[in-house]
């Protein structure tokens, strides 16, 4: 080409207009660096700071509950939730596999978690597997550099006693609901932990530590980088119990593989010192993540595990209301000291016999109230309730605790019912028939009671009036109730009574009297349908046995324990639930023999006195005793 | 030409800007790279400059015209290297661009860039009119559309779109009519909603993030809020070198390269940027300053095709790095890590300094 005749002349105008674009240009851009860095600065300095820094809970440990000598009832122990990082989802989806098989999870099923987790912000990790494995544990550390997804969050876990002990007065843990995060007035988050259940409910802002806070640098992979400052979690306080171990265990194993409850009180001041339900959930299946499954399982069991019988079984009394009646009779003065009747195994009233317990195996004879209380004579309470009339009794079942929650400190008491004339219209608007008295009079008809109240009520009969709120927190202040005052010769007459129960021959309890202990109580056995009923269904099944049942106490005046036992369907009092008293006061006196050096009473080696605090599995127990049994 | 009037009439005003905005990117690699797994990138930097330096003053010593008789030859040469880039090129990131080497992966559209602004200094050049009729616009239409095409197939938006300003300032120095310039304008605007159904789903992606950024996290738009958090938190004084936490920790996205003037906002500031901003402005108007002076109006086009390059390059960076406009993955010139760019950037300056040397030649 020829670049001699080369176009010279330049579009010089056009040029300058070039330079003015390009000045344009270098002010346009630094005008928007100017409010960014200068106008906004602040606000995006935030956002930086808010991209950098994350705050990670510090779970705070709840408070462990000790029994009223120190020893740990719960506790308990570290545990690591695997977390998954989910701001790079590219790196998740490409290592998926690889943190499936790392921490021994189904590739599906780790899938579906993170998908349910798609709605929440991509900051909030995930808890991909609540409990860590050692192998999890290794395999995320040594990974640490090339798979920076994975992070372990430390927790809290409980640790209950093992096979069920103490589990419904304990009650678990779980994580909270709705209702509970708005209750707390913003103290509660989402997926914090607190009391479901038992005293974990009741003294759930006192074991609830306060969580802490740790402020760490974070890369953008949300990988940490760094720490700043940090708040220590403030552990819950823990709670001492008045629940004494070594009872304890002697209750959960007398009570054994027995439906039913079991309450001992200090009746000098309401401390309950051992409380068990049989059958027991095991605590453990709650202290990390119970599922649907087991728990719709434990819901339709038909023994009822999750039930506390102690404060809610509501069940007839039977014949240990013989006690309010004996205490009524006394008091009110309706009838005479010395009032007898002549026992001939049944009795018609209102046109219908009504048969005493020892009907078609003979008859009590002329019984006055001491042997009336002793022998449990039927007889001689229905004429005592005709003449005391319903009013009368239900003055005195109710003035004595009964139809009213005992107040203890734990969810879901029940109230039990004392029936009246006004109950009666008030409920089904009928009239009270003068025979519905007569089986009121031996704790039958519409009285239900539970184990605690009937604890409670021989308590405060046997302390002379004078009750005590039943607690299970040690040194629990002012639980002393508006007394309902007995005279001291009605204590006296009505304790000599059931001091007979158990150390007079004849006695219906006389099989479980204990050598120096002057050990007094009651028998009952409480028919859950009646003999017609009976008779009308042909086969009677063991759900439709009678209830047995023993209130004991010792010593006779001015005692020192109150046992109530109940064992459903156990048929009577004296052979199923007297027993379980008898070692429960047994070991009460046996320990403070020890303690005071002085000789056993009694051979106690099998309880295990001294390793009660190890808390031994009651299941493990039950399972061992039926293994013997199959050899 | 003798020696020592190459040396005095070589450019040192223009090496000024250079010279700058290369240091501060090299220093703000180290700054963004250093204790990670890509330490010592400066290094390799360093080298790219000391390679283009060389090949700077290479084809400053050949005259430039030389360089224009072939243009057909290199312009051919280019849609070889775009064909065969699209065959058997290497993928990164989703788009076909590279050619590997050995050396270096060659990214063939920034070289196709450079022989564009060649080919088409040596058309304008030729036309001696003052006017350009809508037979030329057609002509050039096509052998500078043809080669933006492959480079959108590859794909590579935001070269292609350099590809167009490029040859805008062209058509604008060459006297192109108003006419046909709203002309154009009115048919690229009807032919928009179809280029959308040839966008890459990654391109929809970004264009999509552009216009409704907080719908997106991870993605553009999630880039897009990082920079600009990492500009706005700078403030005037930033927060000093080493310290910006968006560049250190890893949320400024690739903050080496296209994202390296977002690292520096953050850590030196709006001084940082206003420096840095001048100093373009500073190698602009030189640029076209030596337009002015060519000696031809081939030399001419040749420099504002640089500049127009340059430029481009300077405002789609910045501007995608302050959220004025969708992430593009196009580096800033002179700062950016990337052995293509820093080559294209000085050979396209040897081409300037060889049409100010022979500005009284001949």
């Amino acid at each position: 080409m020829n670049w001699e005749g080369r176009d010279t002349n330049l579009p010089k105008s056009r040029l300058t207009i070039c330079s003015y674009a390009v000045v344009g240009m270098v002010c346009l851009l630094l005008f928007g660096f100017w409010k960014l860095q200068v106008l906004d600065s602040d606000y995006y300095a935030q956002l930086a700071e808010r991209n950098r820094i994350r705050s990670i809970p510090v779970i705070a440990p709840r408070g462990r509950m000790l029994d009223r000598e120190g020893r740990v009832l719960v506790d308990n122990y570290p545990s690591f939730s695997v977390l998954v990082l989910r701001e790079d989802q590219a790196l998740l989806e490409q290592h998926l596999g690889e943190i499936a098989e790392g921490l021994d999870l189904q590739p599906d099923d780790l899938q579906q978690q993170i998908d349910a987790a798609k709605g929440l912000p991509r900051f909030n990790p995930i808890v991909v597997k609540p409990e860590a494995t050692q192998a999890d544990i290794a395999f995320i550390e040594s990974h640490r550099a090339d798979l920076p997804l994975l992070e372990l969050l430390m927790v809290h876990r409980r640790k209950y006693p093992n096979g069920g002990f103490l589990a419904h007065t304990i009650g678990y843990v779980g994580e909270v609901n709705e209702k509970q995060i708005e209750a707390s007035g913003g103290k509660l988050r989402p997926g914090d932990i607190a009391g479901k259940s038992g005293l974990e409910k009741t003294y759930n802002d006192t074991l609830i530590g306060t969580d802490g806070m740790r402020r760490v640098i974070v890369n953008s992979l949300g990988k940490e980088v760094g720490r700043l400052e940090q708040k220590e979690a403030i552990s819950g306080k823990p709670i001492q119990l008045t629940i004494d171990s070594d009872l304890q265990v002697v209750a959960e194993n007398a009570l054994g593989p027995q439906q039913g409850a079991v309450v001992a009180l200090d009746p000098r001041t309401g401390d309950v010192l051992a409380m068990t339900s049989h059958p027991a959930y095991d605590p453990k299946d709650f202290a990390v993540r119970i599922s649907k499954d087991e728990w719709q399982a434990l819901n339709d069991d038909p023994t009822r595990p999750l039930l506390n019988r102690t404060i809610q079984a509501q069940l007839a009394p039977g014949s240990v209301f013989k006690v309010v009646m004996a205490t009524a009779m006394l008091e009110s003065k309706a009838v005479p000291e010395d009032f007898s009747v002549i026992c001939n195994g049944a009795e018609d009233f209102y046109g219908r016999q009504f048969k005493c317990h020892i009907f078609g195996k003979g008859s009590h004879g002329r019984v006055d109230l001491h042997d009336a209380l002793v022998k449990s004579c039927d007889i001689f309470f229905y004429n005592l309730g005709k003449r005391l009339g319903i009013d009368v009794i239900s003055h005195y079942a109710s003035e004595l605790g009964l139809g009213r929650k005992t107040g203890i400190d734990l969810p879901g008491e029940q109230e039990g019912l004392v029936p009246s004339e006004d109950w009666k219209q008030r409920v089904y608007k009928q009239k009270w028939y003068p025979g519905e008295t007569i089986s009121v009079a031996i704790g039958q008809g519409a009285t239900t009671v539970t184990p605690l109240q009937l604890a409670h009520t021989v308590a405060g009969v046997a302390m002379g009036g004078e009750f005590h709120r039943p607690h299970l927190i040690l040194g629990d202040k002012d639980t002393k109730e508006t007394g309902f005052p007995i005279s001291e010769a009605t204590t006296e007459t009505v304790s000599q009574g059931l001091f007979g129960v158990v150390n007079e021959a004849g006695g219906t309890a006389h099989s479980v009297k204990l050598d120096g202990i002057e050990f007094c109580g009651k028998t009952g056995s409480a028919q859950i349908i009646s003999n017609e009923g009976k008779a009308r269904a042909g086969h009677v099944g063991k759900e439709l046995v009678d209830n047995a049942w023993f209130v004991g106490f010792a010593p006779r005046r001015n005692p020192e324990i109150v046992v109530a036992v109940l064992v459903e369907h156990g048929v009577h009092g004296a052979t199923a639930a007297a027993p379980v008293a008898r070692d429960v006061i047994k070991a009460f006196y046996d320990k403070r023999s020890h303690e005071e050096k002085k000789q056993y009473t009694v051979e106690m080696k099998h309880y295990e006195l001294d390793n009660a605090d190890s808390t031994k599995a009651v299941a493990a127990v039950v399972d061992a005793g039926e293994a013997k049994k199959d050899k | 030409m003798r020696q020592e009037s190459w040396i005095r009439d070589f450019d040192w005003v223009l090496m000024v800007p250079v010279v700058g905005l290369c240091a501060i990117g090299v220093i703000q690699i180290y700054s963004a790279t250093r204790g990670g797994n890509l330490d010592g990138l400066q290094w390799k930097q360093l080298e790219w400059i000391a390679i283009g330096v060389l090949g700077m003053l290479i084809l400053s010593r050949i005259d430039y015209h030389a360089v224009l008789e072939q243009a057909p030859v290199l312009y051919l040469v280019t849609l070889g290297l775009l064909l065969l880039v699209l065959a058997l090129g290497k993928a990164k990131f989703g788009a076909r661009r590279w050619l590997d080497l050995g050396f270096l992966h060659l990214q063939v559209s920034e070289l196709a860039k450079l022989i564009i602004i060649v080919t088409l200094a040596r058309y304008l050049s030729e036309l001696r009119t003052e006017r350009l009729t809508l037979a030329d616009l057609v002509k050039i239409g096509v052998f500078t559309g043809f080669p933006t095409l492959l480079i959108l197939l590859q794909p590579d938006l935001g070269t292609a779109l350099v590809m167009v300003a490029l040859v805008a300032v062209g058509l604008f120095l060459a006297g192109m009519e108003w006419k046909h310039a709203l002309a154009i304008v009115a048919l690229t605007a009807l032919l928009l909603p179809a280029a959308w159904h040839v966008l890459k789903p990654y391109q929809k992606q970004r264009l999509t993030a552009f216009f409704r950024p907080e719908e997106t996290s991870q993605t553009s738009g999630y880039q897009t809020q990082q920079s600009k958090i990492a500009v706005g938190s700078g403030g005037i004084h930033g927060r000093g070198f080493g310290q910006g936490t968006q560049n250190q920790l890893g949320f400024v996205p690739v903050r080496w390269a296209d994202f390296i003037l977002a690292g520096l906002a953050e850590e030196q500031g709006f001084i940082g940027v206003l420096v840095v901003l001048l100093l373009y402005l500073g190698l602009l108007l030189r640029l076209v300053g030596t337009a002015q002076l060519a000696g031809d109006r081939a030399g001419m086009y040749l420099v504002m095709g640089v500049a127009a390059v340059i430029g481009v390059h300077v405002l789609v960076n910045t501007a995608m790095v302050i959220g004025y406009m969708p992430v593009t993955g196009i580096p800033l010139p002179l700062m950016s890590h990337g052995g293509s760019s820093i080559l294209f950037v000085f050979l396209a300056l040897g081409l300037v300094m060889n049409v100010r040397l022979r500005r009284f030649v001949n």
